[in-house]
């Protein structure tokens, strides 16, 4: 009862089927909502006109971030939002990225 | 959901929305303890007015017995707030604030994988939370700087002191900070950013 992560787990599917979506993924819809998708796909398509981050279509939709994840998997199943996957920190990390970010917090 | 109209959800502010050319975003984690200013440094450099995602934690079996093999299961909402800095027209930098309970930093699935690295804010006056999210960082090789908030009032320790009080090897930068300034809030990310540099080799 000690390591409470071994007692938390995120509620999502359970058998772990979802896209490697992060909260920084950038998504852009591809098409106008139709009457062909759930409620909450055809916000995410008006909302993702222009590129926003998962964790922003979260906060807009007050859902949380593991179902809006789900959400998003249909959409790019079906090829109605595009995903730009966000660049991470990789085993060694790329100064010229490291130098855009400082380039653009020096404008700040 | 079935209260929530999509037609009435309001998106960005026109202000917010970003260009098409945005491809390419970085993220940023800021951990410390409750009421240590982690939302304040968000807000005070970020571009849009910060927002909030959550995540469902689901606690199972808790105090079960094994004879009888019932689960129980508490599901608990976790709220972490953030902001975004535009860097160009192509890559978005977003800064996440954890929630006060540290228990839940490293559940969330996807919060510090893929982080370029985080800031430990940390008040002079309760260390021990961050000793313990210090030893967390490192176990997952999550690179970091210390920023020391200066609250009125808090006991001022010289770097080198609370450097061994921590337990921290000299190369991890720390700064002070007053983290309601946008100014002092971005030179904890450019510390941070020349930090990830120095541990960047370059190609061959
Ligand atoms: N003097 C001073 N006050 C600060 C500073 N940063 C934050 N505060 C104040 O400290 C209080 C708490 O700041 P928050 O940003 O809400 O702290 P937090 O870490 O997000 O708190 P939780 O989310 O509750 O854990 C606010 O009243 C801030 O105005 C600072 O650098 N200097
Ligand atoms: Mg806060």
């Amino acid at each position: 009862m000690s390591d409470p992560e071994r007692l938390y787990v995120i509620t999502g599917a359970p058998d772990g089927r979802r896209a490697a979506l992060d909260l920084v993924t950038m998504v852009v819809a591809q098409a106008e909502p139709s009457p062909m998708v759930q409620p909450e796909q055809a916000a995410i398509l008006r909302l993702c006109k222009a590129p926003l981050s998962v964790a922003e279509i979260s906060a807009y939709l007050s859902l949380p971030f593991s179902v809006v994840t789900s959400l998003l998997t249909e959409l790019l199943a079906t090829e109605l939002i595009e995903s730009r996957a966000p660049i991470v920190r990789a085993a060694l990390p790329d100064r010229s990225l490291l130098e855009a970010v400082m380039h653009g917090l020096q404008k700040l | 959901m079935d209260s929530r109209n999509s037609d009435t959800i309001t998106g960005p502010r026109s202000e917010d929305v970003l260009p098409d050319t945005a491809t390419a975003a970085v993220k940023v984690v800021v951990v410390g303890g409750f009421g240590v200013g982690k939302t304040t440094m968000v807000g005070s450099v970020s571009e849009i007015r910060p927002l909030t995602t959550e995540e469902t934690m689901t606690q199972a079996g808790v105090g079960v017995d094994d004879n009888v093999g019932v689960e129980t299961k508490t599901a608990t909402t976790v709220a972490m707030d953030f902001g975004r800095i535009s860097l160009s027209d192509e890559l978005i930098l977003y800064l996440f604030g954890t929630p006060g309970q540290e228990r839940f930093w490293f559940l969330w699935n996807g919060l510090f994988e893929g982080a370029l690295g985080a800031v430990v804010l940390i008040d002079t006056r309760r260390l021990q939370v961050s000793f313990d999210v210090i030893g967390r960082l490192e176990e997952r090789g999550v690179p970091f700087v210390v920023a020391v908030n200066t609250f009125p009032g808090a006991p001022h320790h010289p770097v080198e002191a609370l450097r061994s009080a921590l337990d921290l090897s000299d190369e991890v930068p720390m700064i002070d900070c007053d983290a309601r300034l946008r100014a002092s809030s971005r030179d904890v990310l450019m510390t941070l950013m020349r930090y990830l540099h120095s541990l960047a080799v370059p190609l061959a």
